[in-house]
């Protein structure tokens, strides 16, 4: 069987009458941690968002192929249910549900099994102590109220829990200090396994200094200009994009 | 806890239809041998016949509500106010009439009755079928029966209070019910008695092209406390039911009253209810009330502040679907010093749908110190649904808080993009985001009415993604 876990073909996508992404390749394996870096407004996000077939982009030309198969036109519900989970920039308020039933409720969708309460609650405490989170957050209402931190950890907390294929983490780490990185870091770490993969989408670099990342990707207005290793976001970091950009 | 995941229910509990299987229908319309005959039918002492008829004449003075929805389509030649059920009163659940009991087996009750309430009542068509209390209650002085019962038995109480806080004259429905009542539940909790367990009393209205006309006469004495639930449902017709209830609640000095509603009324029901609550001093009446069915609702509890420190909250949530007119709300008369009202107020619409928000603040001259704030809040699920608010507020004096706030949004497609992130589907995500928006009501009820709520939500959401 195939390593592959999906691949983007020639990916073409606008928001809008607005073309972002002009021809995406990109193929992630089962065990890797992938990187997409880029300058504001190169494509990053869409990236993220047409995976998942967000219905505010328009896929125009291309493919995504997840385990060997063109998800282009899935609903986003039914790519989360295969395995692909996105963490969000800015994580939805969800007013009189709580972190508990919410998640218990998304287990289910996407397990198709029962959930086992107890079990579940242990499961959820234990994955909060590990990630600084307030246990009291779980009977809070999703993310009202949440700080900015608190918001990200909860998004990585989904990700446990859920346990996808595919994590893609949408900057995740922009607004945490420090500590807060090294946390999401270590909710990665935790996740991380030789049967899935995560996609982090960053403009910066600190995530990825307490990660081993197998590829970085530049992406500049909508396109791929180079691939490389964690030397290539140091040597970006150290001299920013200005050499990639046209 | 859990009230995400419920089970699913068939909207056909709601929807069976008994045979129209009455001892007696009175003939459609309303004249003053209808109202002679309904009284001769229910054997009323001469002052309840004399209040009926002053009743009609009251009635026939009034004129239709200019204001507020369109209720042509009543008409009230096309209506049979008084349906007698082929049974008497029972106060042993066995004795209630095969397809009667079924019909309440359906709708749970009186399983309720065994978990967790201290009396129940069932009333079909015109009259309650069925009355029961726990016995420790009776011993300490609780009065939990039928009107007609507490007119025979007690009727120096009854005399004293009935259609005294709703006076027949207040509006045209009022004069109506006040013609052709039957049924309700007449509750008296005497001095410092606290119930820890709630009454509940449930309204079934079965009869085609009828109406529904029970009389509900709470009396709280001082220091007493109580939790009295009501519950409402019909199966539809192609034509038109009516319901004219109404309710009065006295609450003396120091009592407590809750009163929960849930009603679910068939989509061709006209409901034109009237609830009002006299509250004494440092005396409190919650109403929380869910709102799902029927063609048409116009009914706005109130809640009069007549003794100092005297306090009200109203929570409640309307649900309108396709074809469906809710206008609801509340009114709070401050009348003394230090009282205080609490308004939450919710709707959704959908499928063209239209709630309303109506209310009416006033606070007296004499009224000091006190504070009222009102928060209503709209959800409408498509850009063919309607959400109004229309609030008036009469303050009369300067020593007072009062806040009003009021918010009317729809559904993000980023929030349900977020949720269909997670694995849920569209109708999955919009349905947990109402159930959210109506938990800080449906923490409120009671649990099995809780997740009925639940249930209802997740019906009407039902098929609404094309």
């Amino acid at each position: 069987m195939s390593n592959t876990l999906i691949e983007l073909k020639d990916l073409h996508v606008n928001a809008g009458e607005k073309e972002i992404l002009k021809g995406i390749n990109l193929k992630i394996n089962k065990g890797e941690i992938h990187v997409i870096m880029g300058p504001n407004g190169s494509g990053k996000t869409t990236t993220a968002n047409a995976i998942l077939n967000n219905p505010e982009y328009t896929k125009t030309a291309g493919q995504v192929i997840y385990e060997g198969e063109n998800i282009n036109d899935l609903k986003p519900d039914e790519i989360a249910r295969k395995g692909v989970f996105m963490s969000f920039q800015l994580p939805e308020e969800i007013p009189g549900i709580s972190v508990t039933n919410f998640l218990k409720y998304a287990k289910n969708k996407i397990t198709g099994e029962p959930v086992k309460i107890f079990q579940f609650k242990d499961e959820l405490k234990k994955y909060m102590e590990e990630l600084n989170m307030n246990p009291k957050n779980m009977d809070r209402s999703l993310n009202v109220g949440f700080s900015g931190g608190e918001k990200k950890k909860n998004e990585i907390l989904q990700m446990l829990v859920l346990n996808p294929k595919l994590a893609i983490l949408d900057e995740t780490d922009s607004g945490l200090d420090v500590d807060a990185i090294r946390t999401v870091s270590k909710g990665i770490e935790m996740f991380k396994n030789e049967n899935n993969a995560v996609l982090i989408i960053t403009h910066n670099n600190k995530i990825l200094h307490n990660l081993k990342v197998d590829y970085v990707h530049v992406l500049v207005d909508g396109k791929v200009v180079t691939t490389g290793t964690q030397e290539l976001a140091t040597e970006i970091e150290n001299n920013g994009y200005s050499k990639y950009k046209k | 806890m859990a009230k995400t995941q419920v089970e699913e229910i068939n909207r056909n509990v709601y929807d069976i239809v008994d045979k129209d299987n009455y001892d007696f229908k009175i003939e459609k319309g309303i004249t003053k041998e209808i109202v002679e005959e309904i009284s001769k039918q229910k054997n009323d002492p001469e002052w309840m016949r004399e209040f009926r008829l002053k009743a009609l004449e009251v009635y026939n003075k009034l004129e239709m509500p200019t204001w507020g929805p369109d209720l042509s389509e009543l008409n009230m030649d096309e209506i049979a106010t008084y349906v007698r059920p082929k049974t008497k009163l029972n106060n042993s659940w066995d004795d209630v009439p095969e397809d009667i009991k079924n019909t309440f087996d359906r709708l749970g009750i009186p399983e309720a009755e065994k978990k967790s309430l201290a009396g129940v009542g069932a009333q079909y068509d015109s009259e309650v079928v069925y009355h029961s209390m726990k016995e420790d209650l009776k011993k300490q002085g609780v009065i939990y029966t039928d009107m007609e019962t507490a007119i025979r038995e007690y009727p120096d109480l009854v005399k004293q209070y009935f259609m005294k806080c709703v006076p027949v004259n207040d509006h045209k429905f009022v004069a109506l019910h006040g013609a052709v009542w039957s049924g309700g539940s007449f509750v008296y909790v005497p001095k410092n008695v606290k119930l820890d367990f709630p009454l509940q009393s449930y309204f079934r209205l079965n009869s085609p092209e009828s109406g529904q006309f029970e009389h509900t006469l709470i009396i709280v004495e001082e220091g007493a406390s109580l939790h009295f639930i009501e519950g409402c449902s019909a199966p539809k017709y192609s034509k038109i039911n009516l319901h004219a209830g109404c309710v009065e609640l006295i609450v003396k000095d120091n009592a407590y009253l809750r009163y929960s509603t849930i009603e679910n009324w068939s989509k061709n029901m006209m409901n034109l209810n009237t609830k009002k609550a006299m509250i004494g001093k440092n005396a409190q009446v919650d109403w929380v009330t869910g709102s799902f069915g029927s063609k048409i609702s116009m009914l706005y509890p109130l809640s009069q502040l007549n003794g100092e420190g005297a306090k009200t909250e109203y929570t409640g949530i309307s649900f309108a679907g396709e074809g469906q007119n809710l206008d609801t709300g509340f009114k709070a008369i401050h009348n003394a010093p230090n009282t205080s009202s609490v308004v939450n107020a919710k709707s959704i619409s959908k499928n063209g749908g239209k709630c309303t928000y109506r209310s009416l603040i006033k606070i007296s001259p004499k009224a000091k110190g006190s504070k009222s704030s009102v928060s209503c809040e709209s959800l409408m699920l498509d850009d063919i649904s309607v959400s109004d608010t229309i609030p008036v507020n009469d303050i009369q004096t300067d020593e007072v808080e009062f806040s009003h706030e009021a918010k009317i949004g729809k559904i993000s497609d980023k929030t349900i993009f977020y949720l269909m992130s997670r694995g849920l589907s569209e109708e999955d995500a919009k349905a947990m985001i109402v159930r959210g928006f109506a938990y800080p009501i449906s923490k409120e009820l009671p649990v099995e009415y809780a997740v009925e709520m639940n249930n209802l939500i997740n019906l009407e959401l039902e098929g609404t993604i094309g």
